[in-house]
């Protein structure tokens, strides 16, 4: 009975959101006002009646209704509640319906908060994000339906797979579409705009608090999963450059572009086609990755369902969506009024700079994750491209962008005076030329890459602090002064001085992780004592015990320093009997400072243990890094400026040059 | 149209050429590892027997007419589906079948032979692996066409489905015979 | 197919071997490290995106007992890994080989690059300014400034 209420809730959202997508785009072109007001209470009737489903499939989860097929073939009556929710979403089907479900979300968001909007944009706004539903609606009644039913019921679910039992793993999916599907807002608007033909400063203010929440989303969710990797898998790695990683990591970088392209238009009225165009590549992009991940192109651990039946549509999704909103881009980009003028060196000189560079990554990612389908698809042989060719050609791209980082909140509107920023962050060159001897040395005469690459890191920090610094007129006035105009700086400040700061911090710190970890691989009897990066590890053997669906064998290793006792590690093996499934456990003691890491391995029959110990430094700042990230997106958002008050068109059109109210 | 305006078509362009890429990678298969071995000779190799029999296999038995070999395991659950239809084709007197018992232990594989039906004319036992690896194997079950000449032909990746004997497998082994 | 996944799954995290086990190790440390330095090259085909420094699955450690016995025998690194590659193909390589066919992978990026650079410096003067020259604040209209700001 929930499962049909669910599935006649999902139909019933179809239906809105086909009302939502029609009646709004013509009310707004035909200027009838009743048919552009239906917009706003569709979007929270799709909200309402996706909310409705995805409770009812909740609901058979949580219950474990096995007569739905979904829950069936994806839980298990033995399953912890979390992980019976999560499951929810941990397959093909019911993530669908969670895509669908956080498209409308984003959509009632802007009818409950968007009310500065003028009428129109708005109204398309809401309807382009309908069709949006529409096509991802379609796709889960007509392929992807979770509410099919099984007669008669198994007595019992088929997935007990305890690898998906796990926060990490279970839990980064809602914030990795809450990033991606996101930027469908951002999508939205782009289209509007060209609909419209209008795009100016203040469509940009509009724009940029939706970008920020997904990419924030998008960041957090990145992290997480690659957080999930480094201490499930058992060897510390944490980025692969899979295709799913890479699926979801290049609307990040189109993301940020757009983040930054925005600041543009919003203050100065220019880059709007290239601001259009990344919103509309950055959603592409999200739809790219759905594709890559369920249509079996590309093989992935990642990869869901791999049916090329549902490849095809959401193939032919694709080519209406992507192609459709790129054929309105080229017909009517051009045709956008030109904004204001500026040099080469100034700030929008410096976020041109920002946009080449990441679009150049993005693409390189792109290009390396497409390849090998491509030469295959001519049939010209098959190879692989894997972290070497990523590593080898984004970096590259990479450094530049964070040398600029440090630079560009230096320069000003219109025109810079390069020299003179230069002047201002001779401390930075200095602290930079330091870190890099330092580390070359450090290296001990290696490649002089990860010394560059921290020299880099360490420039963008200091770069930041610096600018922070000459904002509050630190040092240069009274503390009193300084404190007065910290206080009274706007918060995108903050959120702009955390997150250049941050990302200097995650570069660093996966730089050290690498160059600097230390892996000890030993055969080990209970006794035994190894030394690792000055911890002492001595092995104490290996107990066999039981957990509630598993049996293992769980090592111990206590851990000092200089005598000093650290703590004690804890590594298992478990064996799940009724998977007929091995898995290992590390075993993590996290300090401000690095990772101890130990991992058990196989007996060699004679009493000895297989063991892997590792330091891994300055990795704890990768995860910590990344949630600063989050966190000055945050800060942004609670600027103020970006919420009420956003300038009315009358305003902004009042002068050629007209800035919105604050600079 | 101006070069200014034509460069406004370029993203389009470039998504056009992505999905036409997109399309056809859907009727591939990105697993499926092709031979590199095609038109090679036979890399050399000589296996002792599987247990239970009294010849084993070696390189030099591939000469002189079209064969195929099929590299089996016990422990692989594919190669069950498809050992039937090895089965006939020995029966039928189709084309000779020789078989490589890839990491297997003896007991099992010679169970499983037992069991199954075995329709290798001759078979050989690469317990540690390194035949499949010169053969280029990377999952079984995987089956390989040799000509006259002791060379490679073709290979076929996974189970023999009766559509891939029928389209590909008969018509080139046909071919060969001349 | 959802088990497809989940099976690529279990292997990934899962399996009978151990990547790397103590008892694999060459006791030739100057060796050991070649070999996992070769290691990290090479692709494992069966977990499809991993290397066979990392995998569990049985041919990834079949490879790395090959390309040890190889280094004890004396081989070079190069010499070892075209061994390999003529069995599996370029396929097997995680860095793809600088050829005719995949001249527009590794040049690709340089390309976007510098055509991007063109468009962007089209674009550059074309918006260039044709503003004076910002005169430089006076020192006491530096000052005024100032008093404004900081009176919040």
């Amino acid at each position: 009975m929930i499962a049909e209420i669910g599935h006649y809730a999902l139909i019933l959202a179809l239906l809105v959101a086909l009302v939502q997508g029609t009646l709004p785009l013509i009310g707004a072109q035909t200027g009838n006002a009743a048919w552009m007001a239906v917009a706003r209470p569709a979007s929270v009737g799709q909200m309402l009646f996706i909310g409705i489903s995805f409770g009812c499939l909740t609901y058979a989860y949580v219950v474990s209704d096995f007569s739905v097929m979904n829950v069936a073939q994806n839980s298990h009556s033995a399953k912890p509640l979390m992980y019976k929710i999560s499951g929810v979403w941990g397959n093909h089907e019911g993530s669908i319906l969670l895509w669908a479900m956080i498209l409308a979300l984003f959509g009632m968001a802007v009818a409950l908060f968007g009310g500065n909007l003028p009428p129109t944009l708005r109204a398309r706004v809401l309807a382009i994000q309908a069709w949006i539903a529409v096509g991802f609606l379609a796709f889960a009644l007509f392929t992807s339906n979770p509410f099919l039913r099984l007669d008669p019921a198994p007595f019992e679910g088929s997935d007990l797979n305890p690898l998906l039992q796990d926060p990490g793993l279970a839990f980064h999916p809602p914030f990795l579409y809450l990033g991606y599907v996101g930027f469908s807002m951002a999508f939205s608007f782009a289209v509007a705009a060209l609909i419209e033909g209008r795009v100016d400063a203040a469509w940009a203010r509009w724009v940029r608090p939706w970008t920020l929440v997904a990419w924030s989303f998008l960041t957090l969710g990145i992290a997480m999963g690659s957080w999930w990797a480094y201490y499930e898998l058992g060897w510390g790695g944490f980025w692969f450059w899979d295709p799913v990683e890479n699926a979801s990591f290049m609307p990040w970088l189109a993301g940020t572009a757009l983040l930054h392209s925005a600041i543009v238009t919003e203050k100065r009225d220019a880059l709007k086609s290239w601001t259009i165009l990344l919103a509309i590549i950055a959603f592409s992009l999200s739809l790219l990755g759905t594709f890559l991940v369920r249509s079996g192109v590309l093989t992935s651990v990642h990869a869901f369902a791999t049916d090329p039946t549902r490849g095809v549509f959401i193939l032919a999704f694709l080519v209406i969506v992507i192609g459709g909103s790129l054929t309105l881009y080229a017909i009517r980009a051009p045709k956008l009024k030109a904004g204001g003028l500026f040099a080469p060196i100034s700030r929008e000189g410096g976020l041109v700079l920002n946009n080449l560079l990441l679009t150049a990554a993005c693409s390189t990612v792109l290009l390396g994750t497409m390849y090998p389908l491509a030469l295959d698809a001519l049939d010209l042989g098959k190879v692989s491209v894997g972290p070497p060719y990523f590593n080898g050609t984004f970096g590259p791209l990479i450094m530049p962008l964070l040398v600029a980082a440090a630079i560009g909140p230096f320069l000003t509107w219109k025109r810079a005076d390069l020299p003179g920023v230069l002047g201002r962050l001779k401390l930075a060159f200095a602290v930079t030329a330091v870190v890099f001897v330092g580390s070359w040395m450090a290296t001990t005469g290696g490649s002089p890459l990860p010394a560059i690459g921290l020299g880099i890191a360490a420039w963008l920090f200091t770069g930041a602090m610096i600018e922070f610094a000459g904002r509050i007129k630190l040092f240069r006035a009274p503390l009193s002064v300084s404190f007065n105009r910290a206080r009274h700086l706007p918060r995108s400040a903050y959120g702009m001085t955390i997150a250049h700061a941050a990302i200097a911090i995650v570069v660093a710190s996966i730089i050290v992780s690498q160059v600097w970890r230390t892996e000890h691989i030993a055969l080990m009897h209970p006794g035994e004592q190894v030394e690792v990066a000055g911890y002492t590890f001595t092995f104490k053997g290996v107990r066999d015990l039981a957990g509630p669906n598993y049996s293992a064998q769980r090592a111990e290793f206590v851990v000092t320093r200089d005598g000093e006792p650290i703590t004690r590690l804890f590594p298992e093996k478990r064996t799940y009997p009724s998977q007929d499934m091995t898995t290992t456990e590390a075993a993590i003691h996290t300090t401000w400072l690095a990772d101890l890491y130990a991992v058990i391995g196989d007996p060699d029959g004679e009493g000895g243990w297989s063991v892997r110990i590792y330091h891994n430094p300055l990795v704890p700042w990768i995860w910590l890094g990344a949630i600063m990230i989050v966190v000055g997106g945050a800060v942004s958002l609670t600027d103020r400026r970006l919420r009420v008050g956003a300038p009315r068109r009358a305003r902004a059109a009042a002068g050629a040059d007209a800035k919105p109210q604050t600079a | 149209m101006s070069a200014v305006q034509l460069r406004y078509m370029l993203p389009l362009s470039l998504f056009v050429v992505l999905a036409v890429g997109l399309g056809v990678g859907l009727t591939r298969d990105p697993s499926q590892i092709p031979s590199v071995l095609i038109d090679q000779d036979v890399p050399r190799f000589s296996l002792g027997p599987v247990e239970g029999r009294a010849r084993g296999l070696a390189s030099a038995d591939l000469e002189g007419e079209v064969r195929l070999v099929n590299f089996f395991a016990s422990w692989c659950v594919a190669c069950r589906v498809e050992h039937p239809l090895l089965n006939r084709l020995t029966e039928d007197g189709t084309v000779p079948v020789y078989g490589i018992n890839y990491k297997d232990e003896p007991h099992d594989a010679r169970r499983w032979l037992d069991r199954m039906g075995d329709p290798y004319v001759r078979s050989g036992a690469d317990h540690d692996g390194r035949v499949g690896i010169d053969w280029g194997v990377y999952g079984l079950p995987e089956t390989f066409i040799i000509d006259r000449n002791g060379r490679i032909v073709y290979k076929h990746i996974g189970p023999i489905r009766p559509e891939d004997l029928e389209q590909t497998i008969l018509p080139l082994i046909e071919e060969l015979r001349g | 197919m959802r088990a497809l996944a989940t099976a690529l799954l279990i292997a990934l995290l899962a399996g009978p071997a151990f990547a790397i086990s103590a008892v694999e190790q060459l006791d030739d440390p100057a060796l050991e490290s070649r070999a996992r330095v070769i290691f990290k090259e090479l692709r494992c085909l069966v977990c499809q995106n991993q290397s066979i420094d990392e995998s569990n699955a049985t041919l990834a450690k079949d490879l790395r007992l090959l390309v040890r016995e190889r280094l004890v025998a004396g081989e070079t690194d190069e010499a070892i890994v075209g061994y390999i590659v003529s069995r599996y193909g370029d396929f097997v390589l995680l860095e793809p080989p600088f050829k005719p066919t995949t001249y527009a992978l590794w040049l690709g990026p340089a390309v976007i690059l510098l055509l991007g650079a063109a468009g962007a410096a089209v674009y550059l003067r074309r918006h260039g300014s044709r503003t004076a020259p910002a005169t430089p604040l006076t020192a006491d209209e530096r000052r005024r400034l100032d008093a404004l700001i900081d009176d919040g």
